[in-house]
């Protein structure tokens, strides 16, 4: 089952088109990442899912209902954890916790209890006094004590530490066994390896790949670096080699993935000396994909 | 060791008095216009002794030694005393704000914000930025002492000499470091800025009522409040140099004891352990009016004391009202005289339009809360959880509906208490009450406008404020600078019918009833369609 859909969804501030056709659909009991540089349309779409903003053109729809007309019946079953948290600095961490939870509907004392014990958070404190990750994890905590449908985090983690970072994973894949959807944005790309089922980049508010990891690992190169004991020959004429630059003995390369295999194997005749891999960045995936386009921009 | 606490503070002095070139010479000049134009209007206004002797007539109440001072010069009412009795007071109460400001901005604001450790971490002493902002706070209110003294003897006024005006600045002065001084103990104990600031205040105002309550009553009591101690300077009477010897030694000891507490503790710690806050919401704040209530609860508090004491204020001059504006040409002007009325009863219009303006800042304040909250991220709290916008809107709106009645009622109680205790004839509560009730629609036109704004053009909602701005000038003042009939026309407060002097009339304050009462709909239909940015 669809929970979220998105049909040629469109924002225009002005001239300026903040989004552009962009079509998303998260099913039933799936992590879907949602990945894009900032400024790329994230929060902008999460905003019309929301039903804070109007789209200009086409449709949202949440559980099968209007994001913008039946916004208060869709928040029923959602939790939202916003990318930069604003809290009222002179209310407490507990006193903010009770009040979402309240605005939701019903919460779960217990599970609030649990959440603010494994978040590791202070509830007495004044909201004034905390970091950015203090006011993120309020977010969470309110969040995962609630009993939602579909979880909509923008940018959860970006100011958490990495213990708070694996709790808030264990949080998400607990939700998904039970049967939750989950729209993670973020550009944590590692983040999302881990967690999500499928996912959509987007850029200038285009989605300009959807599909499962599987599907867009494709894309990805490995970056090689390599010293050899005899210097490499051939290298250029191997598939699914790109960008070779060479220092002395030393050289450094893209790869595709899955010709990975055939490349280690010819270059290890000369001899290694040392070989370090980097893992693909996000940007390394926006690269490729815009070679691929050819041009486009 | 010990020099080695102090370590660079001229260097810091020098970059405290460059971060603050503006701010410094911004409050003198404004301190000292105030001074000087106070005094030479005073002068120009009562030329002669039974003017002014007239005038210390109706200071004779005990409401105004609670509200100016007590003074011994009230049987020979000189230019000179006239000045310290009115002014004085007030304008140390001003120099003391300046001096709590300026101290806490430079010690637990900044420590707090993380500059001093900065600061800290250079070859400086422990208490060379205390000292330095001890200094620099010092400098200045030495400053203004010795510009306000001069200045007052230059302005020749009779009666007021050289060792009185001296005397006259000097209090300013000592008050000024006297506050600085006790700002820099609360800085101590204190761990954050609102503490500190809160403390400083608290003990301003405190310093206030002890005066006010020892003058009333009882003079020793005075000498316990930093700003009695001042009055009893008796400047331009007897001109006493102790009172203000006394105010600096106090404020030398107090310095003494910031800078042990400063040199005995860690940095961005406190005396006052702060305590732990609620771990969980009480009901009330689990709800959108709730929380719009608890965020705005502070300042609400504050503007009804205000509104009492404003109320309060205007009532208990009321009993003089009449000696007092027989000698004034102004006020003349801005009341014209009917027959049947007393003066009093026709001064209750414009006391009125004045009270029901000042109750609308606090009311439209409530209503921009609404817009301030989307500003700053947070209605996004609200709007992604079960809450519709109109809800939202509509706490804000029934909060600023029930504050527009609120204040105005605290105002009228506070008028007509202080007018029974100061009036033969007192006039009845029912009458105060129907001729400041009736400005409610006016109040509600201006809720609705800026309801209208916020749904239907966020980014001018600001234009409610300067259409207010124009509506306090064309009705409070209009009267008296000749404009023409229809610029207060403009205005929904220059429709209200003027009770008790004029009789009701339900047709104007109908009409402005439902012109609010469609802005407010068009606001909440807008405000239900337009995008959310935050």
């Amino acid at each position: 089952m669809t929970i979220i859909k998105t049909n040629n969804l469109t924002k225009k501030f002005g001239k300026f088109t903040a989004l552009n056709q962009v079509n998303l659909e998260v099913n039933e009991g799936e992590v879907y990442g949602f990945i894009g540089p900032n400024g790329a349309g994230k929060s902008t779409t999460i905003r019309l899912l929301l039903g804070m903003m109007k789209a200009t053109e086409g449709e949202a729809k949440i559980f099968g209902l209007d994001a913008w007309k039946d916004a208060v019946d869709i928040h029923k079953r959602i939790a939202y954890v916003p990318g930069d948290v604003h809290l009222w600095p002179n209310l407490t961490g507990g006193e903010v916790i009770d009040l979402f939870i309240k605005l939701r509907g019903d919460g779960n004392k217990s599970r609030r209890e649990e959440m603010i014990e494994r978040f590791k958070l202070d509830p007495s404190k004044k909201c004034r006094t905390y970091s950015k990750g203090n006011r993120q994890k309020v977010a969470l905590v309110a969040a995962f004590a609630s009993d939602a449908d579909l979880y909509i985090l923008d940018e959860p983690t970006s100011g958490l530490d990495p213990l708070m970072e694996r709790v808030f994973q264990e949080c998400v894949i607990a939700a998904k066994n039970d049967g939750k959807s989950i729209l993670l944005s973020s550009h944590i790309l590692s983040e999302v390896e881990k967690l999500c089922d499928r996912v959509g980049i987007i850029r200038e508010g285009k989605m300009i790949e959807t599909g499962t990891l599987g599907d867009l690992r494709h894309l990805t190169r490995t970056n090689l670096l390599v010293e050899t004991k005899l210097p490499i020959i051939g290298l250029s004429e191997l598939k699914g080699v790109y960008s070779i630059e060479v220092k002395n003995r030393t050289f450094s390369f893209q790869v595709d993935s899955e010709y990975l295999d055939s490349i280690v194997r010819h270059v290890s005749q000369f001899g290694i000396v040392r070989l370090e891999s980097a893992p693909p960045t996000l940007e390394d995936l926006f690269m490729r994909h815009y070679e691929g386009v050819g041009g486009a921009f | 060791m010990s020099k080695k606490l102090y370590r660079h503070t001229g260097v810091l002095v020098r970059f405290l008095l460059s971060q603050n070139r503006l701010r410094i010479p911004i409050w003198i000049i404004a301190l000292v216009l105030i001074t000087f134009s106070t005094a030479s209007s005073f002068s120009e206004l009562y030329q002669t002794p039974e003017e002014r002797q007239a005038i210390a007539q109706t200071m004779l109440n005990p409401a105004m030694t609670a509200m100016v001072g007590y003074s011994n010069g009230l049987d020979n009412y000189t230019n000179g005393a006239m000045m310290a009795h009115q002014m004085l007071l007030f304008t140390a109460i001003a120099v003391a704000i300046m001096s709590i400001l300026l101290v806490a901005r430079h010690t637990r604001t900044e420590e707090e914000d993380g500059q001093i450790e900065m600061i800290r971490s250079f070859p400086v002493g422990r208490l060379s930025n205390l000292s330095a902002t001890v200094l620099m706070v010092g400098v200045t209110n030495v400053l203004l002492a010795l510009v306000t003294g001069f200045g007052l003897y230059i302005l020749g006024i009779e009666s007021m000499d050289l060792e009185g005006s001296l005397i006259y600045g000097a209090g300013l002065g000592a008050t000024g470091i006297f506050f600085a001084a006790i700002t820099a103990v609360f800085a101590q104990l204190s761990e954050n800025s609102r503490g500190t600031i809160g403390l400083s205040f608290a003990f301003l105002v405190l310093a206030y009522l002890i005066r006010a309550v020892g003058d009333v009553g009882n003079e020793t009591l005075s000498w316990f409040s930093p700003l009695g101690i001042l009055i009893n300077a008796e400047v331009y009477v007897h001109n006493y140099w102790s009172p203000i010897i006394l105010l600096v030694g106090l404020a030398i000891l107090l310095i003494s004891i910031a800078l042990y507490l400063n040199a005995i503790r860690d940095l961005d710690a406190g005396f006052i352990p702060s305590k732990p806050g609620r771990t969980n919401a009480s009901s009330l704040l689990q709800t959108p009016i709730g929380l719009a209530l608890r965020i705005q609860r502070t300042g609400l508090i504050a503007w009804a004391i205000g509104m009492l004491l404003l109320g309060a204020s205007y009532g208990s001059v009321l009993g003089d009202l009449e000696s007092f504006f027989k000698d004034v040409e102004l006020m003349e002007a801005l009341i014209k005289p009917v027959e049947g009325f007393t003066l009093t009863e026709q001064f209750m219009p414009m006391l009125m339009t004045v009270m029901a303006m000042f109750c609308t800042v606090p009311t439209l304040l409530v209503v921009f809360k609404l817009k301030g909250e989307e500003k700053k991220n947070h209605t996004e709290h609200l709007l992604s959880r079960v809450v519709s916008r109109s809800r939202t809107m509509g706490s804000y709106f029934i909060i600023s509906i029930i504050v527009s009645f609120g204040m105005l009622l605290l105002a009228v109680v506070g008028l007509w208490s202080a007018s029974v205790a100061v009036m033969e004839d007192a006039i009845s509560f029912s009458t105060m009450f129907s001729a400041a009730m009736v400005y409610l629609p006016a109040m509600w036109t201006m809720i609705g406008l800026s309801i209208l704004l916020i749904g239907l053009f966020p980014q001018f909602s600001g234009f409610t404020w300067l259409y207010f701005v124009y509506s306090f000038v064309v009705v409070y003042l209009g009267g008296l600078l000749q404009f023409p009939d229809w610029m207060s026309k403009l205005s929904p407060y220059g429709h209200i019918p003027h009770l008790p002097v004029e009789e009701m009339d339900f047709m104007p304050v109908s009409i402005l009833a439902i012109i609010a009462i469609v802005l407010i709909i068009v606001g909440f239909a807008t405000y239900n369609r337009r995008d959310i940015l935050g």
